[in-house]
């Protein structure tokens, strides 16, 4: 197909305008961080860089606790889920029996509700189950909601994987889970690799949940630490945007690595609903 | 399941023996199905189900948190529609809409019309990974980020400065007028990109030789747009309106690190009055019946939405 000259001019044009809209503020955060403190009196293109900020912003925030926090609430979520998804994907895509569907259904329901439509009540039950400010609270709940997604993704890519191979592992007689583990993951292993980046990305950014479910300082996840480092350094711009660049940090750079991943993943995980 | 009745069924003629040892072992079977699937069903009964439909039962008290609840019918209900501020925050979500999903889909559409065959270019990829890049910041710091840019000395009030327009700096998120819109427009931001690289992607699957076809014939580009873009795109449009319109009615971070609902009530929103009353203002019954009505406008909005899809899309 030949795409003629003016046409190309257009398209690049159009292209670069919007890349541009999409990347002047997020520059201008990389450009305030980096103005020092004593000058930042407004937006200015700095004369110096100074990364004094990002130092002043971690230590003075608690960003070391919260980061390590938010760790360890994706790592538990995301291993979890995984685990779980792989075991109900497989059944729902593989196995036949009662109630299946509703069974289905129901988990489905997990990604169309809003967390507003459970989550005070769940503040209530997990406060008198004495879990609200821990790890518990951040985890288990999220790992619902991941849930949904996951096993939705997981059997939608387990009906894919040719029947032919596992009837063989069958008439060979391997066992239902030995035939998962051994036939059916290891080739599924980009897939489940894209669902795992989801659900970090997703389970990093969360905010509501860990809002209203801890107030200890030590379980802060790095969301959260950021809304209160705002709270108490309302207008220190370049702290906020040291801090703010310190947290979208790990998820943006696995993005540009990744990102035939995650934009297939986020668009085809939902188109295909 | 008939693939699977049929494969069963050329393996039992190949054993050649149907004994009832093999018909106890499915029974065994299904029992073991169900295994792999109880400890998912018992996370989303627990965290999510069960809670949703409490949600609705305290819908109808008046609890402040702490002490005992009191009946209260459906006056939670009733009050959405009197209360000035419960009202108005459904109709701020309405605002929203149109800067989250409306003016994104529509800019995108009509970009699409413009360079429908970038797919193709060289270099897509890299503006495809920028465009997209918004979808993926954490919403707080995207809060932050135009926190600062709002600001009174902030980008955007430098940038008006700087080309002689004085007169049109604002204190954007503190102004009454302009509040609600600047907080939509940080969707607009957010959705923009998320659009054109999903109806771009959807006119890279129509077969190129239909649009050469097309001009042969001498279609305009406005013909070759209603023609062919617009119908090959139903899919991705539905994709967009769900994403973008979902979103706005979720909208929380945003609103919660930016205004607060402020100034006055100008930017409150159902999913920030839900929050504020459960957990500040203790009016518990009060946020669950918004929870409610948000919850379902939600899931009647996705199902007229999900109506629009075409059968055949993947």
């Amino acid at each position: 197909m030949k795409i003629s000259l003016p046409e190309k001019l257009v398209t690049y044009l159009v292209l670069t305008f919007f890349a541009a809209f999409a990347l002047v503020p997020l520059l201008g955060v990389v450009i305030t961080a980096v103005t020092p403190s004593s000058t930042s009196g407004g937006f200015q293109i700095p004369r110096s860089i100074d990364l004094g900020n990002f130092v002043e912003a971690w230590n003075r925030g608690h960003f070391a606790s919260y980061l390590l926090s938010s760790i360890t609430v994706v790592v538990a979520v995301v291993v979890i889920t995984t685990v779980l998804s792989v075991l109900a994907g497989f059944a729902f895509a593989r196995l036949r029996f009662f109630g299946s569907n509703i069974i289905f259904f129901v988990i489905l329901a997990g990604l169309l509700l809003p967390a507003e439509a459970f989550i005070i009540p769940l503040y209530y039950n997990l406060r008198s189950a004495h879990i609200t400010d821990s790890y518990w609270a951040l985890i288990l709940p999220q790992v619902a909601q991941s849930l949904a997604f996951g096993i939705f993704w997981m059997r939608n890519q387990f009906m894919t994987f040719p029947n032919e191979v596992i009837e063989a592992a069958r008439l060979d007689g391997a066992s239902d889970l030995r035939t998962l583990w051994q036939i059916i993951v290891p080739p599924s292993a980009p897939s489940i690799m894209t669902m795992c980046l989801l659900i970090s990305m997703w389970t990093w950014n969360e905010f509501l949940i860990p809002l209203v479910m801890v107030t200890r300082d030590d379980l802060r996840t790095a969301p959260l630490g950021l809304a209160f480092f705002q709270g108490q350094h309302a207008t220190d711009y370049a702290l906020l945007a040291a801090a703010g660049i310190i947290i979208a940090a790990p998820i943006v750079i696995l993005y540009f690595f990744l990102q035939k991943r995650f934009i297939s993943g986020m668009l085809g995980g939902i188109s295909s609903r | 399941m008939t693939v699977t009745a049929r494969v069963r069924s050329s393996e039992l003629r190949q054993t050649g023996t149907v004994t009832k040892n093999r018909a106890r072992r499915r029974r065994i079977d299904a029992w073991k199905a169900f295994l792999y699937v109880v400890p998912a069903l018992a996370f989303s009964l627990t965290f999510l189900i069960v809670p949703t439909f409490q949600t609705a039962w305290y819908s109808f008290y008046n609890w402040n948190g702490l002490s005992a609840a009191t009946w209260a019918g459906v006056q939670n209900y009733v009050n959405i529609v009197q209360d000035e501020k419960l009202r108005d925050s459904f109709l701020h979500v309405g605002v929203l809409v149109v800067f989250y999903s409306f003016i994104p889909i529509v800019i995108a559409l009509l970009l699409t019309m413009v360079i429908s065959r970038a797919h193709a270019l060289r270099g897509m990829s890299f503006y495809r990974t920028v465009l997209f890049l918004p979808q993926v910041i954490a919403s707080v710091v995207v809060a932050t980020t135009w926190l600062s840019i709002y600001s009174p000395n902030g980008l955007l009030n430098t940038a008006l400065r700087g080309v002689g327009l004085d007169s049109l700096t604002k204190v954007w998120l503190g102004d009454f007028s302009t509040a609600l819109v600047s907080v939509g427009f940080v969707g607009t931001w957010l959705n923009v990109g998320l659009c054109l690289v999903l109806f771009l992607s959807g006119v890279g699957n129509v077969q190129p030789e239909l649009f050469e076809a097309a001009r042969l014939d001498g279609a305009s580009s406005l013909q070759e747009f209603f023609g062919i873009t617009l119908p090959a795109l139903r899919g991705q449009i539905t994709v967009a309106l769900t994403l973008t319109v979902v979103s706005s009615l979720k909208t929380f971070d945003l609103v919660y690190i930016t205004t607060r609902g402020g100034p006055g009530d100008a930017t409150t929103v159902p999913a920030y009055e839900a929050y504020n009353r459960a957990f500040n203002s203790g009016q518990v019954g009060s946020a669950a019946s918004v929870a409610v009505v948000l919850t379902i406008g939600i899931l009647i909005i996705t199902a007229l939405i999900g109506r629009l899809q075409p059968k055949e899309t993947e």
